[in-house]
């Protein structure tokens, strides 16, 4: 059963000046946990704000949980949880405030729904007392999902939720969306980092508009066709630079500590290389092979 | 309803936890009044005015104690030549001059004719032509009072009144004036900035994404807004009455209901200006350029509008606080009912009735 269907979704802006959505089709299945995958810009935003009715397709059509979003807009409006990229809460209103008056205008209380959101609340609950705009980023998107959620929706769509939350809360941020899967949620999440990718069940890697590859991120980094690399020495940009006069080279970049890089012959002659780099000046050099991340699956795409 | 009174309850939060807020919303009635009430005032009170009294009898006496006597004057005497009189005057202390010639009374009485001559600071016109009616009165009156027992073979003497406002209390005029104003200010450019504050905030972008319906997000948003403008239509009746000795004539109820209906015209205007911008700075600088300037121009308060060429006088009718200046000063110093202010309330209330219909028309249920 497929929760929400999207079929040659176009959208501009500007009249029909720039381009945010390019005739873009993907389906999310009940219960599952979806990842739109894509640099800021990509148009991820545009395509939650399209299936959340806030905004009109151009061409195309789409459906959350069988509705139309364009002519059945109210039945959405009421079942499903919208968590926008920016921080969408009343600033000047406490923590419970804010949670009572979302669950009132959803038509619900908080102590109805309370299980949905206990395992989050309780985290925040020290300082229901404090204004939502005295929080931090993290505590702000837990409060927030709270918000998302206290209707109990069918589908929940968050918006970059953890763009701007430290790393700590991010893992905990998705732990709680794992265990609202459970629940049978269905989850459509975006998301410019791609070690967040892992943890969906299915992800779509967007770029311009439109979508690069739809897949289980396995799958993503299995199907990465070149062998893969991973290069350390004492100096990374000389590294960088050194790597793209290398004759074999097809791609390298920056990668932390490391430069990934791919190469044209199947099996690459790593003395080879390390004579090269030391040629060039490097000490301390490193090759080692390593399996795809997604990161490198989509920077592979984007070439 | 539950949806629509927690969303009310929220509205006063917001309110009530901005101090900004609440200084516009009840700091500046208040200060308002007060100002016009005290400051502004177009009276002449207590004016400084120098006697120079060359003929020292009982004639000139009899003048400066009346003069004296008036509450709009405070008397000097100074014995000047016609050089340091005008050096007085530059440095801007006194407002006028009064001199009295040599024999005075002997002119008076032997030639049946005596002058008087009164020297104003006309820097200030009004002040000076105040001052200059003022006094004369005063002389007439003297005049008067010596040709008691005289029969004048012709004489027409002209019994002017002023209506409603016989003591021409300054007072009268403003406060209808600070009414519309500051309900404008308030319901107008609060309204706006509240329901902006929410797009720009991107709350509005949960709130469409709810079961609430659309327009009663702004019903909601307006509501607390009518509540606080009638606590101040209340407090500045108040001050009028306790502070500024302005009691209401007509009735309070009327008054009150009137108030009500120009209250829901200034929140279609501003719910309609809020729809149309996306940020709060905008929505205020189209809230004061575009209605608190023809407010001040416009409604009569400060400029007569019978003075003004025709055009701005058609455009003065589209500006729905003339109509209620009109009403809000008939009800409260003429005393009127709404037998007689039927058709400015109905203007009024076709007004609020177009702008509701192009707020609601124009609203969107969508981001775009």
């Amino acid at each position: 059963m497929e929760a929400v269907v999207v079929e040659n979704i176009t959208k501009t802006y500007g009249k029909g000046k720039v381009l945010a959505v390019d005739n873009v089709s993907f389906s999310v299945n009940k219960g599952e946990l979806f990842g739109l995958i894509g640099p800021d810009g990509a148009g991820k935003t545009s395509i939650f704000r399209m299936l959340t009715t806030l905004l009109l397709p151009d061409e195309g059509s789409a459906t959350v949980d069988g509705f139309n979003v364009v002519t059945d807009f109210k039945q959405i409006r009421s079942s499903v949880g919208y968590m926008p990229g920016k921080f969408s809460l009343y600033q000047d209103l406490t923590i419970e405030e804010n949670l009572n008056f979302f669950a009132t205008v959803f038509g619900t209380t908080v102590t109805e729904n309370y299980h949905l959101i206990q395992d989050i609340y309780v985290q925040i609950e020290p300082f229901k007392k404090r204004r939502a705009g005295k929080l931090s980023g993290g505590m702000k998107q837990k409060l927030a999902l709270c918000c998302a959620l206290i209707h109990k929706p069918t589908t929940l769509f968050l918006d970059e939720p953890t763009t701007g939350v430290d790393p700590v809360s991010r893992k905990e941020f998705w732990e709680m969306l794992r265990r609202l899967k459970k629940q049978g949620i269905t989850i459509i999440v975006s998301t410019p980092y791609m070690d967040e990718a892992a943890l969906c069940d299915r992800i779509a890697l967007i770029q311009n508009g439109k979508i690069l590859s739809i897949d289980t991120p396995d799958n993503v980094t299995r199907s990465y066709p070149a062998n893969l690399y991973a290069i350390k020495a004492n100096e990374m940009y000389r590294l960088l630079k050194s790597l793209e006069t290398f004759p074999d080279r097809l791609n390298s970049y920056a990668f932390g500590e490391y430069a990934h890089a791919t190469f044209r012959s199947e099996k690459l002659d790593t003395a080879h290389l390390e004579h090269f780099l030391t040629d060039k000046g490097l000490s301390g050099i490193e090759i080692k092979r390593i399996p795809a991340t997604i990161e490198d699956s989509f920077i592979k795409l984007l070439n | 309803m539950k949806q629509f009174i927690a969303f009310v309850r929220k509205e006063f939060f917001h309110v009530l936890r901005d101090r900004r807020t609440l200084l516009i919303l009840f700091g500046m009635p208040i200060a308002q009044i007060l100002i016009f009430g005290f400051a502004l005032t177009n009276e002449v009170k207590d004016s400084e005015i120098l006697v120079v009294d060359y003929a020292k009898d009982d004639a000139s006496q009899q003048i400066i104690t009346e003069i004296a006597a008036s509450r709009y004057f405070n008397i000097r005497n100074a014995a000047l030549t016609h050089k340091e009189m005008l050096s007085t005057f530059q440095k801007g202390k006194i407002k006028a001059v009064i001199v009295f010639p040599a024999s005075f009374n002997r002119y008076l009485l032997h030639n049946n004719q005596a002058q008087i001559q009164v020297i104003t600071d006309a820097t200030d016109i009004n002040t000076a032509n105040m001052i200059t009616n003022y006094l004369t009165a005063i002389i007439k009156d003297y005049q008067a009072k010596i040709n008691e027992n005289l029969l004048v073979p012709y004489q027409i003497i002209p019994e002017t009144r002023m209506l409603y406002n016989p003591q021409l209390k300054g007072a009268h005029g403003f406060v209808p004036g600070v009414m519309a104003l500051v309900l404008m200010l308030v319901s107008v450019m609060m309204t706006a900035i509240s329901i902006v504050r929410e797009k720009e905030m991107g709350t509005m972008e949960i709130l469409l994404v709810s079961p609430f319906k659309p327009v009663l997000v702004i019903f909601a948003k307006a509501f607390p807004y009518l509540i606080l403008s009638l606590i101040n239509v209340t407090a500045i009746l108040f001050l009028s009455v306790f502070a500024l000795d302005l009691p209401v004539k007509g009735s309070l109820l009327l008054l009150f209901l009137e108030s009500t209906l120009f209250i829901i015209t200034c929140l279609a205007l501003g719910i309609f200006i809020s729809i149309k911008t996306d940020s709060q700075q905008i929505a205020m600088l189209i809230s004061l350029m575009g209605m608190l300037l023809p407010t001040m121009m416009f409604s009569g308060f400060l400029f007569p509008i019978e003075n003004m060429p025709v055009p701005l006088q058609v455009i003065s009718n589209i500006i729905p606080s003339k109509w209620f200046y009109i009403i809000v000063k008939s009800i409260m110093i003429k005393g009127l009912g709404i037998g007689s202010l039927w058709k400015e309330t109905l203007i009024l209330a076709g007004m609020t009735l177009f702008l509701l219909t192009v707020s609601l028309k124009s609203f969107k249920i969508r981001l775009q």
